[in-house]
């Protein structure tokens, strides 16, 4: 297995553009390396689409070491593949057989438009994240570590919570293509934390209104998302919107009363 | 909206298994009757029921109009299928499992509720009672007298069992009462229940059958 290499099959999803009819498209690669990432192995494809004088594959990337959320995919039918608790750039081909056909698709829902082949618009979860997902705070020095006490535990889970790269596979992974889990995670980091008070009920309605208005499903608690989340995230977080929205509801919706200047 | 709903048809199959299981008290059906005259003549208990039809109704309108949501945020699915499925199977079918359900709903109703409400019932007049009751046992023992309706019956309980299994820890879910400590409880309970109460239901059927049988 050192420096064995994969023969394989590639069912690629082409698309022009976003208003452009897709279809899939088969590719062979003679001799993929089992240690290339599944991004690796895609650039191996483009290559050897462009010495053919083709358009090479579009597909989103960036950081591959797992951390930025940039990578996409629906390999297999998977949100990054077949392995948990990876992002595609971490997923390696010694994960794939020998003459293997591997299906690529791009993350599919409408909150989500293809804009070339594999790259999909995720812009969405930008628009929510602006709509709450912050802590008006004063910018200037940093603030002094501990200066206020936070539960040990507490800390923990907000930082668990934190934890979400925002690339989306929960979405593509949901069967009603909810974003349920982002907004929960974004949420749910600043619930946890005495900073995020103030702010909160605000917060959770128009993180969740902003959610809506961009065209996700609903959730209903199959607990895919979780599973295919590359950073764990819990779909405990889903339950503690749920609970933070209809007290927010309850309560009569928001209040700001944040001081924003001196 | 569906956990809501969802919670008082779960509350509401309690009660129907415990009045229910008086069918089995082995005494001819007279406590099964006596409580069949009771709750058709309790306004509370017609008003609830009023409700719970319902809530049904609500439970399946709500459903339809999610499911199309859902279409809309996914007009194009995907072509790949994954060697192993991330989410439980009853998760990923509660619409189909639920239209069994409906189904059954249907030919129970048009079977029991509708024949005791507008039917033709044989009337049966207890030592020491004040007056004639409808025989509603003999009712529900001619039905099962039959191993086809039996058999539907206990098959629809299957369907029930799984729909369960999904809905009683989403509820919990949707309405944020889960957590950490409390979800593996949810969770427990939520199977002990999907099993026990569907199969209890079951049970009644099976055994009038056998009756009818001679066992």
């Amino acid at each position: 297995m050192e420096n064995q290499s994969l023969r394989l099959k590639l069912r690629v999803w082409r698309q022009a553009s976003s208003q452009a009819k897709g279809a899939f498209e088969m590719y062979e690669l003679a001799a993929v390396p089992v240690h290339a990432s599944f991004l690796e192995m895609m650039d191996l494809l483009n290559e050897q689409l462009i010495r053919e004088g083709k358009e090479p594959v579009a597909f989103d990337h960036d950081c591959r070491e797992g951390i930025c959320g940039m990578c996409s995919l629906y390999i297999n039918g998977r949100a990054h593949g077949p392995q948990r608790g990876t992002t595609t750039c971490q997923l390696h081909m010694r994960h794939f057989q020998d003459g293997e056909t591997i299906t690529v698709e791009p993350f599919r829902a409408a909150a989500f438009p293809v804009l070339k082949d594999l790259a999909v618009n995720r812009s969405a979860f930008d628009r929510i994240q602006q709509a709450g997902g912050y802590v008006t705070v004063n910018t200037g020095n940093a603030p002094d570590g501990n200066a206020v006490p936070i539960p040990k535990t507490d800390a923990d889970e907000a930082f668990m919570s934190a934890a979400c790269i925002g690339c989306g596979a929960c979405v593509a992974a949901c069967k009603n293509a909810s974003a349920m889990l982002f907004v929960s995670a974004k949420v749910s980091q600043y619930a946890l934390l005495p900073q995020g008070q103030p702010e909160h009920r605000e917060r959770v309605l128009s993180m969740v209104e902003a959610m809506d208005m961009e065209g996700f499903g609903h959730c209903t608690n199959t607990g895919a998302c979780e599973a295919e989340c590359p950073k764990g995230i819990s779909v405990e977080n889903i339950a503690r919107l749920n609970r933070s929205y209809l007290a927010a509801q309850l309560s009569g919706g928001g209040t700001s009363a944040v001081a924003t200047s001196d | 909206m569906m956990a809501l709903t969802g919670l008082f048809l779960i509350l509401f199959l309690v009660v129907h298994l415990i009045g229910n299981l008086q069918l089995l008290a082995g005494d001819g059906g007279r406590r099964f009757n006596e409580y069949s005259h009771f709750m058709s003549h309790s306004l509370l208990i017609q008003t609830v029921s009023k409700l719970n039809f319902a809530f049904i109704i609500l439970h399946v309108l709500y459903s339809l109009w999610l499911s199309r949501q859902a279409h809309a945020a996914r007009p194009q699915g995907y072509e790949g299928k994954p060697a192993l499925q991330t989410a439980t199977w009853s998760s990923r079918n509660m619409g189909i499992l639920g239209t069994v359900i409906l189904l059954f709903l249907i030919v129970h109703l048009k079977g029991f509720w509708y024949e005791l409400k507008f039917g033709a019932v044989p009337s049966i007049t207890y030592a020491g009672a004040p007056e004639p009751l409808h025989n509603a046992y003999q009712v529900v023992r001619a039905a099962y007298a039959q191993a086809w309706y039996a058999g539907f019956y206990i098959l629809s309980m299957v369907f029930l069992g799984f729909h369960l299994h999904h809905g009683f820890q989403s509820a919990f879910h949707t309405l944020g009462l889960s957590n950490y400590r409390y979800k593996p409880l949810i969770r427990t309970v939520g199977t002990v229940f999907a099993i026990l109460v569907p199969m209890l239901f079951a049970l009644i059927p099976a055994v009038m059958h056998l009756q009818s049988l001679g066992y």
